[in-house]
């Protein structure tokens, strides 16, 4: 009976040949399939396993790594100044996932990501601990303070770009929340993220990037830029037609500014964003059409839903086929129009920077200084605007900060450009109005620097809120900040 | 003992060839010394391992790494010695392997033991499995030293069939607990258990060869040609379809999917091998599916076992089917997660396994820690414990002994092969141990008997004629029949029929 013996051997080795196919297969083919399964804990519990890597500032690190030796994790994550830097680093909690760098840089902060593979082995090798890769910010920590200073109790959000190159030196969102609170499993940190959660002020939005605003005034920096870039206006100085009375086309309401007795009839396109004219700059959308001031909208970034700084921003909105009542609003930032504090200081920004809008970004580098695995590279995000028209806008901004309602912005020694803003919002324009200001500072030596700044609900008393008057002393200190004066 | 060489219609002449082939005692290597060196390779791995999941989980060696390394060592030479002594022509790869594969079950045991609180239910199971595995090789040496001859076994022929049937049935009169997941394979008193399907695995299979070998001329001749095939008469047929159906009902009423396909696939094979029929596999073959699917259809137990082998994951979605269990999913994903070469010892979290993590499970583990490479290493392990029992069966010179050899280790591979192939997914998953490995004292006994009945077979087969020249020479073939159920007496050639007649 050999011969079915022999058989039987056969066949007792395609059975282990069979498995050991199969575990080929599971190790080798599927293994990181099945090693990044959403199910797997193991990437939740590897993400503490050693030391996290950090989110700088200004050369210092901003976050740190706890040795907390827990059952499941060994590590906590822990920041320096949590809640102002909340907006930047977002949260690392080992039970509620994270979010924003900590979530977007994530590979390379648990050193997992590929281009690490070389300094983790070399590290294995000679015995270093294993630590993940540093993220490196383009924020300056003096323009982050002024901003979170500037809003104190405040609600609202602050951003600061760099209009040469596009870095982001400021992302600050008020109320904000302290990370740490939730970074644990503790009943204490659930209790924590539970209460963040379901709190009426949304402490946890950033608001600099991903709530949008009607952005009122000053988005009528966007309708002067369409008058000049259509050809419609040449020159600041050119006297506009206003009548003392605008009646929004085929309606009989009339547009009114922000006060009666401001000269806007027939005003200079400069003394009308100086006094922001609403009658000016409606009847100009209104004329010009909802087309042409949404192209020059959408160059300057908006109805574009992938702004990632890596974090992506919310899109920013102006709408399409508006009544022509609608698009005298839409053009003085009210009715459907909404917009980012981001998006809105990407406007100054490009004004700023002679039209050329550079593309935001938040990470100048991945990996320690030193050591980096991938550094930014600024790139133009579109030319919004000519040179010239560039100029033109400038010149009216420099005018509203010199002689008109954004005065206290005004920095002596340096160049500063503003637009202020008192976005009306909610049913019936019942809700306060949102408060902006939206500026440029450019010293002697070529420092220059873009602010955007909404505040929600600055005073009591809807008829004290003003751009002018509260959130343009934060843009000052901001800007102060930035070119170090 | 070639005056007992039980060969069946061979002619004289080749049997005295066979017997010429047959080197002198003197000239045949015993190989007890390649065992002893093999043996230190089979403990320094398990004793390194221990080192390791020390230095990895706590920082620093073992406490009682020298206890843990004399104890095993100990053990494992008491084995040698009584290899040595009993059965010095044995196999020498088989007590190794064995070793090498309890060792590593114990390292493993006792880096899951560590892992503590983040493994539910986590009772200290390094202990008692050493107890176990203390046991198990008692019974080895008990084996080597009572059992003389492999054929003794023979006589108890009817009895193993009344032994095995009980330790079959018996499960299906106590109560299953929760965790158990619907099967029930376990007999308790108190916290005391026993698994009997172990045991009845050898019990059976010594049943089987001791049947076989009186029907399988009746089986493989008595039949009928049908369509290229050979059907069996119906008298012969009967003790199949009891086999089928004995299977069908351990399925049904102890909804134990892994002894049942155990049982018949390892009495195929046995029916093969003895007859030497290909249409019995065909046969066996369409009694098994038949069987699987009448079963699935009906059963619960057994659908739920295939639909979470189907989707593996569907156990982690926002709704769960009934009854449905992690296991698998997060066996795989320990897998995965251990790729190539493994997160190391002690530095996994195979512990994510959760139910059965040391039991059924623990090859989750073994691929997390020792990766691919690993799992490749421990199959290697059981393949060659398999093919050295078949080789066994090639050298055995009596039908009965190359019938156990079969059976025994096909029974090895089935079981490997069934428990493995569920928990990598390869297969519906049953609930079955992994042979030496896993945690479960009736296992590592009853499979340290298995290896031990294997080593006495080989040793027979490779024991050099004691002379020769003293042979008396049959001239007429033995009878078949019950007379040859005689005792085999070893080395006292009156006993013999043939010799006698």
């Amino acid at each position: 009976m050999n011969k079915p013996i022999r058989r039987v051997s056969i066949f007792c080795l395609v059975l282990i040949l069979a498995l050991m196919v199969r575990v080929n297969w599971v190790q080798g083919v599927q293994a990181s399939a099945w090693a990044s399964n959403p199910h797997n804990e193991r990437t939740k519990y590897d993400r503490y396993a050693y030391p996290r890597g950090n989110i700088i500032v200004g050369g210092q690190p901003v976050t740190k790594s706890d040795f907390v030796n827990g059952l499941r994790y060994k590590y906590k994550r822990s920041w320096v100044d949590g809640p102002m830097y909340a907006p930047v680093t977002g949260y690392s909690s080992q039970v509620f996932d994270a979010s924003q760098l900590e979530k977007l840089e994530d590979d390379v902060l648990s050193g997992t990501d590929s281009r690490l593979f070389f300094r983790n082995t070399l590290d294995m090798l000679t015995g270093k601990t294993r630590q993940g890769g540093d993220v490196v910010t383009t924020i300056d920590p003096k323009v982050q303070k002024a901003g979170f200073e500037g809003l104190g109790n405040r609600k609202g959000a602050a951003v600061a770009i760099d209009p040469r190159t596009g870095a982001i030196l400021a992302l600050v969102s008020t109320p904000s929340y302290d990370p740490g609170t939730f970074a644990g499993g503790s009943d204490a940190d659930s209790a924590a993220w539970t209460a963040l959660k379901s709190d009426p002020n949304q402490p946890m939005l950033n608001r600099a990037l991903r709530q949008t605003y009607p952005p009122g005034s000053t988005f009528k920096l966007v309708t002067a830029a369409t008058a000049f870039e259509t050809g419609k206006f040449k020159d600041p100085n050119d006297e506009t037609q206003t009548p003392e009375t605008y009646i929004l086309p085929g309606t009989s309401t009339p547009l009114v500014n922000d006060s009666p007795d401001e000269p806007c009839t027939d005003a200079t396109l400069a003394a009308a964003m100086a006094l922001s004219c609403n009658t000016v700059f409606g009847k100009i959308g209104a004329e010009l059409g909802g087309d042409a001031v949404r192209a020059q909208a959408e160059k300057f970034g908006f109805n574009n839903d992938k702004v990632d700084v890596p974090i992506r921003a919310a899109a920013s909105y102006y709408p399409s086929g508006s009544s022509p009542d609608g698009t005298a609003m839409d053009a003085i930032g009210q009715h459907d129009t909404r917009a980012t504090p981001l998006e809105m200081a990407m406007v100054a920004a490009a004004i700023a920077n002679n039209g050329s809008l550079m593309q935001p970004y938040l990470v100048a580098q991945e990996g320690a200084p030193g050591h980096a695995i991938s550094t930014h590279s600024e790139h133009q995000m579109s030319q919004a605007v000519s040179p010239a028209t560039a100029q033109k806008l400038q010149q009216l901004m420099e005018g509203v900060v010199k002689n008109g309602t954004g005065q206290r912005a005004n920095i002596p020694g340096v160049t500063v450009g503003g637009k202020t803003g008192t976005a009306q919002h909610g049913q019936d324009n019942a809700g306060k109005p949102f408060a902006w200001f939206v500026s440029y500072a450019k010293d002697s030596s070529g420092k220059q620097v873009a602010v955007a700044v909404v505040v929600e609900d600055g005073a009591a008393q809807s008829s004290e809120i003003s751009g002018g008057s509260l959130a343009a002393p934060i843009a000052k200190s901001m800007m102060q900040a930035a070119l170090g004066k | 003992m070639s005056t007992f060489d039980v060969s069946g219609g061979r002619t004289p002449a080749a049997r005295r060839r066979r017997a010429a082939d047959r080197p002198a005692a003197d000239t045949v290597p015993n190989r007890r010394n390649t065992e002893l060196l093999m043996l230190a390779f089979a403990l320094a791995v398990p004793i390194l391992g221990y080192a390791n999941v020390g230095l990895a989980m706590d920082g620093t060696l073992p406490a009682n790494i020298l206890a843990y390394g004399l104890g095993l060592a100990v053990l494992a030479g008491a084995a040698h010695l009584a290899v040595r002594r009993f059965a010095p022509y044995a196999d020498p790869l088989l007590l190794p392997l064995a070793t090498l594969l309890n060792g590593l079950g114990l390292v493993m045991l006792w880096r899951l033991d560590k892992a503590g609180k983040l493994l539910r239910n986590n009772f200290p199971a390094t202990t008692n499995q050493l107890m176990w595995s203390g046991l198990g090789i008692a019974l080895f040496i008990g084996v080597m030293w009572l059992l003389k001859d492999h054929r003794i076994l023979q006589r108890y022929t009817y009895i193993s069939m009344v032994v095995a049937l009980v330790l079959l049935a018996a499960p299906a009169f106590f109560p299953s607990r929760e965790e158990d997941f619907g099967a029930k394979i376990w007999i308790r008193f108190g916290s005391f258990s026993i698994q009997p399907g172990e045991f009845a695995k050898i019990i059976l299979t010594i049943f089987f060869s001791g049947f076989l070998m009186v029907k399988k001329d009746a089986l493989a001749l008595a039949s009928r040609k049908f369509m290229g095939l050979y059907l069996p008469r119906g008298r012969d047929l009967g003790p199949i379809v009891v086999v089928w159906l004995l299977s069908i009902l351990i399925l049904v009423f102890e909804t134990d999917l892994g002894t049942s396909f155990l049982f018949f696939g390892l009495f195929v094979v046995m029916l093969y091998v003895a007859t030497e029929r290909t249409s019995w596999i065909v046969f066996g073959l369409l009694m098994s599916f038949g069987g699987a699917a009448l079963v699935a259809t009906k059963e619960h137990h057994v659908k739920t076992r295939i639909n979470a082998w189907l989707d593996p994951m569907a156990a982690f979605g926002p709704h769960p089917p009934k009854q449905s269990s992690e296991q698998i999913g997060q066996t795989l994903m320990s897998l995965g997660s251990g790729g190539t070469v493994g997160t190391g010892l002690g530095q996994g979290r195979s512990w994510l396994i959760q139910f059965a993590a040391k039991s059924d499970f623990i090859l989750g583990s073994f691929g997390e820690e020792l990766g691919l490479a690993g799992l490749m290493a421990i199959f290697l392990v059981y393949g060659l414990v398999v093919q050295r029992g078949l080789r066994t069966a090639l050298a055995a010179r009596d039908p009965f002994g190359k019938l156990l050899a079969v059976g025994l280790s096909s029974a090895f591979a089935l079981q490997v092969f069934v428990v493995a192939g569920g928990v990598t997914g390869l297969i519906p998953l049953t609930g079955m141990t992994m042979p030496f490995l896993a945690q479960g004292g009736s296992s590592v006994v009853a499979n340290w008997a298995l290896i031990a009945v294997l080593m006495k077979i080989s040793d027979t087969a490779r024991r050099p004629a004691a002379e020769p020249a003293a042979e008396p020479a049959p001239a007429i073939p033995e009878p078949a029949g019950p007379d040859r159920f005689g005792p085999p007496g070893h080395g006292a050639p009156g006993q013999s029929r043939g010799a006698s007649s």
